[in-house]
């Protein structure tokens, strides 16, 4: 396979060298802006998650008056906290931060297509970041009204505190987000089309990349409508238009006669983005799930051409079945019924991929390093959180938990807690890939404190979301700010759940405590992890192909040796082991031959 | 070094070449099958023999034209989501105070001037297309790539300045239009079919701004920049950008005119 090297001296030089030398922070390196945007997410992770610790105590604790601590209401710091965790943590970190770190490298390119396009991308993405946290500062603080911005609440400014400067800025930020991932986007694409390196066709391609596609695909249909819908709730709020204000809506005391819109509108518009939004952030992690149970139990992905198009479905059917958000909004009961069953038909590819995370699972013998329990910790809280999907997708029992912590518990566990979980699996895993750097190899992280972290976190997952079930079906509703002081029957029902919220108060402290351990484990391994050697967890994928670290110097030679150093080639699937028992002979895509290796000589 | 900048069509074609008598039974290497077609001089360029960003000058094209489409398709995808509140604030009212059903819907009249502009607008596409294939003239290109100064862009820049002037004068028909209906008290927020009627020609406006901006800076590389590839790239996709919106355009018009 190895080309005539005859032309390979004169003409060609595989590295153009980059005239352009910007200080490093502005560089267009899709490491380094790759790296950039995990920072960004473990910021915004940190923020977000005092926020819901905020929300937690004051739920319990309204008395303690903890808002001088943190500025702004609770409803305030709920939109915050969601919007963050939405926006700046689930679609930032799978998709621009793994994807610009690893994606590359898996596809056999050296490089992301649209260098110039992904740092703007970045540093668009940092700037709304900014200007969503300065919209806390304002006077009034941040807007009520939710990362989902329902009109009317949303559309007048004198709806409440922080619905004026604070309600301008959260759609500052959030077109800003837009424009700044439809870009990434755009080169996500790009990359995985044009970069893809010699014999890498795209069933070879890991499923970790079909993710990223997937979602590359969903985020340019999805935030260019919410871009629309963002310019039209400006304009109700600034040019004076009614799209989604009705006549005669009276809010906060006034009476807005002149509107002839409808918010159902609004809803519709936001969701035909919000929920391939959510696929957005869970879908990378679904394809490294798979790659990650294949790579530790040492077997094929079962079904993998099905994966991938279970994937794919999962994106089609992504962007059909908005209106599930909106049973009790007054939808008509006929589209009630086709969003009923699309949101039932989407639950056909995603039972597959469970299927096939077990089948691939079932019998082996895996190795339980911290990325493996963390990706069999994703497949526990898909399938728990998955489970309450059905149920919710029953517009009639939707009509009674829509507006309980139910809702709370299936998305919390479905979405952000299954998201994370394959983050931290992600980090665990590509660590090395992480910290590499041009002259030195990357680090491990410390393998008994990610256990410890994987055990608590687990733990303090499951005590925090499972018993939001309980107080959702015996009736807790959301936004609610505190359950005390309600009067009558209701506030019967709510003080009877008071003791299982503390609980679930107390979990949620253990649960952010226990990220102290990945914190701790973080910062130690940056300087004094172990070094890792070139494939550390043996897989196949071509991110750990060995060359590719020492590539800048361009050699002008005509050993065969070299040629191949130079060109990147795949060989075959992902995914090639030939033993469970040994996990030394396997096969990587960039191997030219099968060599069976039966001993087990582990090198590490 | 390549004997042409631009591939001819033999060279493009990735087809297997089987030659007579091959049966496929190995007369041949194995692994020939990739291009070994060489350009003209046969010094071995074999384009797919290269590392990424160097196959050639139709490789940085391809990606960008790829880029450009995935934006307009994004792009689309905003225009839809205006037309379709459209089509739903047209068609829904609200109940008043008699339980009378009421649907204040009111077209805004077009005025006549935008069929003048729809005709300039067009015409912009025509001048742009010249000078994006004057940027691919096999002869000038080759002349370029011979030393002799820059015929492509001799050739494409009056075609270029043409269409910048063509775009603005269709931007300050619009702003005539737009006097026009302010003159008729006709304002944003005036009424319904007003919103779009301004919201759809605003932010298409918007897009012909930025056109013009990106014809600006494909000028402005027609001159500064030396390596025919990038200008071929800025001509190119700023041509299909600009026709992409002259094509949104005539839906949006055709809908502001006849859908009201």
């Amino acid at each position: 396979m190895t080309p005539t090297p005859r032309h390979q001296s004169s003409t060609t030089s595989p590295l153009p060298p980059n005239p352009y030398t910007l200080p490093p922070l502005f560089t267009t390196d899709h490491h380094t802006i790759g790296r950039l945007y995990l920072l960004l997410a473990l910021f915004s992770v940190i923020i977000g998650t005092t926020l819901s610790l905020h929300m937690r105590l004051h739920l319990i604790w309204p008395g303690l008056n903890i808002e001088r601590i943190l500025p702004g209401s609770y409803l305030a710091i709920m939109t915050v906290h969601g919007t963050i965790m939405l926006f700046f943590v689930l679609t930032t970190a799978p998709q621009s931060g793994f994807g610009n770190l690893i994606l590359p490298a898996q596809i056999g390119s050296r490089r992301m297509a649209l260098p110039l396009v992904n740092a703007f991308s970045f540093w668009l993405t940092a700037l709304s970041l900014l200007v969503l946290c300065s919209s806390a500062f304002t006077e009034a603080g941040s807007p009520l009204s939710g990362w989902t911005a329902y009109p009317p609440l949303s559309a007048v400014a004198s709806a409440g505190p922080g619905q004026g400067l604070g309600m301008d800025l959260w759609l500052a930020s959030i077109a800003l987000f837009a424009i700044a991932s439809t870009m990434s986007s755009i080169n996500t694409l790009v990359t995985i089309i044009r970069l893809r390196c010699e014999g890498m066709t795209w069933d070879r391609l890991p499923l970790t990349v079909w993710g990223w596609f997937t979602a590359a695909l969903l985020s340019i249909l999805a935030f260019s409508v919410l871009l629309a819908a963002l310019l039209l709730l400006f304009c109700d709020r600034h040019a004076g238009t009614s799209f989604f204000l009705p006549a005669n809506d009276l809010v906060n005391g006034t009476l807005h006669t002149s509107g002839s819109g409808s918010p159902l509108l609004w809803l519709h518009l936001f969701w035909f983005f919000g929920h391939p939004e959510v696929y957005i952030a869970i879908l990378p992690g679904m394809g490294l799930t798979s790659m990650l149970l294949a790579n530790f139990a040492r077997r094929r992905v079962f079904a993998y051409r099905t994966m991938i198009v279970t994937t794919l479905l999962i994106g089609f059917l992504g962007i059909l079945v908005w209106g599930h958000h909106m049973f009790i909004s007054g939808l008509s009961p006929y589209a009630i019924s086709a969003f009923s069953v699309s949101t039932i038909a989407i639950g056909i590819p995603a039972t597959a991929k469970v299927l096939s995370w077990l089948a691939t699972i079932w019998r082996s013998r895996p190795q339980y390093t911290t990325a493996m329990l963390f990706s069999l910790g994703f497949v526990s809280l898909f399938i728990t959180g998955g489970l309450t999907g059905p149920i919710l997708a029953q517009p009639i029992l939707d009509q009674y938990l829509h507006n309980t912590f139910f809702v709370v518990a299936h998305f919390h566990l479905i979405m952000a807690m299954a998201g994370v979980f394959a983050l931290f699996a992600a980090t665990y895993y590509w660590f090395p890939q992480i910290t590499r750097s041009a002259t030195c190899p990357g680090r491990l992280m410390s393998e008994t404190l990610g256990r410890w972290h994987f055990a608590t976190t687990l733990l303090g997952a499951y005590a925090t979301f499972l018993p939001m079930h309980l107080t959702g079906l015996a009736g807790e509703p959301r936004h609610y700010a505190q359950l005390s002081g309600v009067p009558n029957a209701a506030g019967h029902l709510l003080a009877d759940l008071l003791p299982l919220n503390r609980f679930i108060t107390a979990a949620a402290i253990f649960l952010a405590s226990a990220q102290l351990l990945f914190l701790v484990n973080l910062v130690r391994s940056l300087r004094h992890g172990q070094l890792a050697p070139t494939n550390p967890w043996q897989a196949t994928t071509m991110e750990w192909r060995p060359a590719l670290k020492n590539i800048s110097p361009i050699h002008e030679t005509n050993s065969r040796a070299d040629v191949s150093d130079l060109k990147i080639v795949v060989y075959r699937s992902p995914c090639e082991y030939h033993s469970s028992l040994h996990p030394s002979s396997f096969t990587p895509q960039w191997e030219p031959e099968i060599t069976l290796n039966t001993t087990d000589d582990d090198p590490e | 070094m390549p004997a042409t900048i631009t591939p001819i069509d033999t060279d493009r074609d990735r087809k297997r070449r089987v030659d007579d008598h091959d049966n496929g039974s190995g007369r041949r290497p194995p692994n020939d099958n990739r291009d070994k077609r060489t350009g003209g001089g046969g010094d071995g360029d074999n384009w797919n023999e290269r590392p990424h960003g160097s196959r050639g000058p139709r490789e940085r094209l391809g990606s960008y034209r790829l880029a450009l489409f995935f934006a307009i398709a994004g792009d689309l995808m905003f225009f839809v989501a205006l037309v379709s509140v459209f089509f739903v604030a047209r068609t829904t009212g609200h109940f008043d105070a008699y339980n009378r059903y009421i649907n204040e819907w009111l077209p805004t009249a077009i005025p006549p001037i935008l069929w003048l502009n729809t005709a300039v607008l067009l015409l912009s596409s025509v001048t742009i297309e010249l000078a994006r294939r004057s940027m691919f003239h096999e002869q000038h290109v080759m002349e370029e790539w011979f030393g002799l100064g820059k015929p492509t862009s001799r050739r494409a820049a009056p075609w270029l300045i043409a269409s910048i002037l063509l775009g603005s004068l269709f931007l300050a028909g619009q702003t005539i239009a737009w006097k026009q209906l302010a003159s008729q008290h006709v304002f944003f927020a005036s009424s319904q079919s007003s919103h779009f009627f301004y919201l759809i020609t605003y932010t298409h406006a918007i897009h012909l701004f930025l056109g013009i901006g990106a014809l600006l800076t494909a000028l402005f590389g027609l001159y500064t920049s030396r390596q025919i590839e990038t200008r071929q790239i800025l001509v190119d996709c700023t041509a299909w950008y600009w026709h992409s919106m002259g094509l949104f355009w005539i839906f949006l018009f055709t809908l502001l005119a006849f859908f009201q």
